[in-house]
């Protein structure tokens, strides 16, 4: 395999407060590569947008502490200038967010807002930069764009103010994209077409894309290769096809089991995780999930590393061996359809 | 034809704000236990019939409602209002003749205040969690706290009294010069002034602009331009300063409306200006009914012209509360 595009090398993050470190990024490590759409997945505060938020350093907070290192075409961005950094911000690497109503500044026009970060970053004329953005514009399927590219960010709707943080944050042909929860605020009929827009534009200029969600069919939709994150560590990474058909982590299986399936039988009820993500300040010495797990055993109290242990290049951080694995994972993840099993 | 009908919508306001200011004011005044202008203007311990003359003179004797509509009249219509205390004195032009200097005093006070509230804003927002944010807020604080009057006297103590004679030599004695008879004195005349005035403003402007900025750059746009790659500074500037100037210019245009109006009566009583404020003073001191009648009108009447701008202000700063 080619050299990775982005390279995150056991980042950790932490926050100082009056009650403590809290731990939201634990020594997360993971690749994207050129083309490939990673989807990080994980419930809230597992640590997927702190993680890509300090790839960007956009984590102002001057209470956290970062370690590690991220490694984009070469160069580490956590020990780059301000301004080194800020070359990458919205050129090299694009990001979008959750929240379109907000994420866009209510006072200036759509357009402007666009063609202000293509100033930023590319020596054109005014005229060039506004052409460009009108592109785009009508690329992320605005109608009337250049109409539309003089109005407030206020008379758009949800759905298209994301097409236009989409078109911003591919104004200046990123290598990576970098979406955190891009349809979380949106309608279900939204939803997939910025979905399917965002997978168009990959196609269209070979863009990575990394993908911030806690919507597993948002990930079984979009991505290449798929990691987990519980309580600010990856617990299990590998393809979509490995983690949805061969999922190794405990953790994963209750993911898997807490969705409803069209092509399974449907159970009487959905199964849930039980229990509580620990708070990030007291992380256990152990295995964070143990708690909440149903397979727990002596070891667990010892923390598991994420490794290859099914010999496939598909990681887990699970004590479990391979065949344990197999033998209670279905009925952990589908318990009524094994008991029904004659 | 929206313009049109936001300006006649604001001046029927307008007529609307100053009758009612003006007759509160009116009612109030007559309602005033011990007032009786006519007492003070018929002499030393004068006859019933001497008194009687005089209120029938002053059109004191006449139903209120009558009283009040005279003097309406008087001020709008055929501008010869006279003051009680001197019945050689018209108001209207002598109003006119004060607002110079009021206008001098303000407009100076407001660049001060609006340029040094932004540098102690923005400088404190940015600094914050080191120690100046600390000390610039607790200077500000003191600007709040510091009354004008006494500011103003201290100020007159140190440049007219003791160091008059060296360091301040250039301060010109207490009182007004206009700009028109010399530039000079008119500039180091008002400096004190200024100063004083700005003072109270400065430090409750930086401190509403410093909370403002902090809320701001919380927000998600905020965090928007970091991703695209713009400078700390254009964010700042363009992006968190400029969302702010929507709270900071409708609290300006308030504030200056009021002062304009005649609020600056403390600055001008204590540096001797002759301005529409000391008027004001002069008047409550000698509860001359016909001179506080036309400078609430005056003042009323900017503080509603300041309010439509600011109006005008908000819709060109936010694009949200533009009429479609």
């Amino acid at each position: 395999m080619a050299d990775p595009l982005l390279e995150i090398r056991d980042l950790k993050v932490t926050f100082r407060t009056d009650d403590g470190l809290v731990r939201a990024v634990d020594g997360v490590s993971a690749s994207v590569y050129e083309g490939e759409t990673l989807g990080i997945v994980g419930e809230s505060g597992s640590g997927k947008s702190v993680t890509m938020m300090s790839v960007m350093r956009l984590i102002t907070d001057p209470n956290a502490q970062f370690e590690g290192e991220v490694i984009y075409k070469g160069a580490n961005l956590m020990g780059m200038s301000q301004d080194e950094i800020r070359s990458i911000r919205g050129g090299g690497i694009g990001m979008i967010f959750q929240d379109p109503m907000t994420s866009l500044n209510p006072v200036y026009k759509v357009g402007w807002q666009i063609e202000e970060q293509i100033r930023e970053h590319e020596h054109v004329s005014r005229q060039a930069a506004r052409d460009r953005t009108v592109e785009l514009l009508t690329a992320v399927g605005i109608p009337n764009a250049r109409e539309r590219a003089d109005a407030y960010p206020h008379q758009f709707s949800g759905g298209m103010r994301q097409r236009v943080m989409i078109a911003m944050a591919v104004s200046c042909n990123p290598d990576v994209l970098i979406a955190d929860e891009p349809t979380t605020a949106l309608d279900v009929t939204i939803q997939a077409q910025i979905l399917s827009l965002i997978r168009k534009l990959r196609e269209q200029f070979g863009t990575a894309v990394v993908l911030i969600t806690h919507d597993m069919g948002v990930v079984a939709d979009m991505a290449d290769r798929i990691a987990v994150m519980y309580a600010g560590k990856i617990v299990e990474q590998g393809t979509a096809r490995e983690v949805f058909y061969d999922p190794q982590h405990p953790y994963a299986w209750g993911l898997l089991g807490s969705i409803a399936r069209l092509d399974r039988p449907r159970p009487r009820r959905l199964a849930a995780i039980p229990g509580m993500p620990p708070s990030l300040m007291r992380l256990p010495a152990g295995c964070a999930f143990a708690e909440r797990c149903a397979h727990r055993f002596e070891r667990c109290a010892e923390m598991p590393r994420l490794l290859d242990r099914t010999g496939t290049g598909h990681l887990d951080a699970c004590h479990l061996s391979p065949q344990q694995k197999h033998d209670v994972r279905d009925r952990t993840i589908h318990p009524e359809l094994v008991e029904e099993r004659p | 034809m929206p313009v049109l009908t936001f300006i006649v919508r604001r001046t029927l306001w307008t007529v609307v704000v100053m009758f009612v200011i003006t007759a509160v004011v009116f009612f109030i005044f007559f309602k005033t236990p011990g007032v009786d202008p006519a007492r003070a203007l018929a002499g030393r311990s004068p006859s019933p019939q001497v008194l009687a003359e005089v209120r029938a003179q002053l059109g004191l004797n006449r139903p209120l409602y009558i009283q009040y509509g005279l003097m309406m009249k008087r001020i709008f219509i055929t501008r010869n209002l006279v003051s009680y205390s001197d019945q050689g004195q018209l108001i209207i032009p002598e109003i006119f003749a004060a607002a110079p200097a009021t206008l001098s005093l303000v407009f100076g006070a407001a660049v001060i205040w609006i340029v040094m509230a932004i540098v102690m804003g923005v400088a404190a927002a940015k600094l914050r969690g080191r120690i100046y944010d600390p000390i610039l807020m607790i200077l500000a604080l003191i600007g709040v706290s510091a009354p004008v009057f006494w500011l103003g006297q201290v100020c007159n103590y140190i440049t007219q009294g003791g160091l008059h004679n060296s360091v301040f030599s250039w301060v010109p004695p207490l009182g007004y010069t206009s700009f028109t008879t010399s530039p000079l004195h008119w500039f180091t005349g008002l400096i004190f002034p200024w100063i004083t005035l700005s003072i109270l403003y400065i430090g409750f402007y930086a401190r509403v602009l410093r909370a403002n900025l902090l809320e701001i750059q919380n927000e998600d746009y905020i965090r928007t331009a970091r991703a695209k790659g713009l400078s700390e500074r254009r964010v700042l500037l363009r992006h968190t300063l400029r969302t702010s100037m929507i709270t900071f210019v409708s609290l300006f245009g308030l504030d200056f409306g009021a002062l304009v109006g005649g609020g600056a009566i403390l600055t001008e009583v204590v540096f001797g200006i002759h301005g529409v404020g000391f008027l004001t003073w002069q008047a409550l001191q000698n509860l001359d009914l016909p001179t506080i009648m036309a400078v609430v009108i005056y003042g009323a009447f900017f503080i509603v012209l300041m309010n439509a701008l600011v109006d005008i202000g908000y819709a060109w700063l936010d694009p949200r509360v533009r009429p479609a």
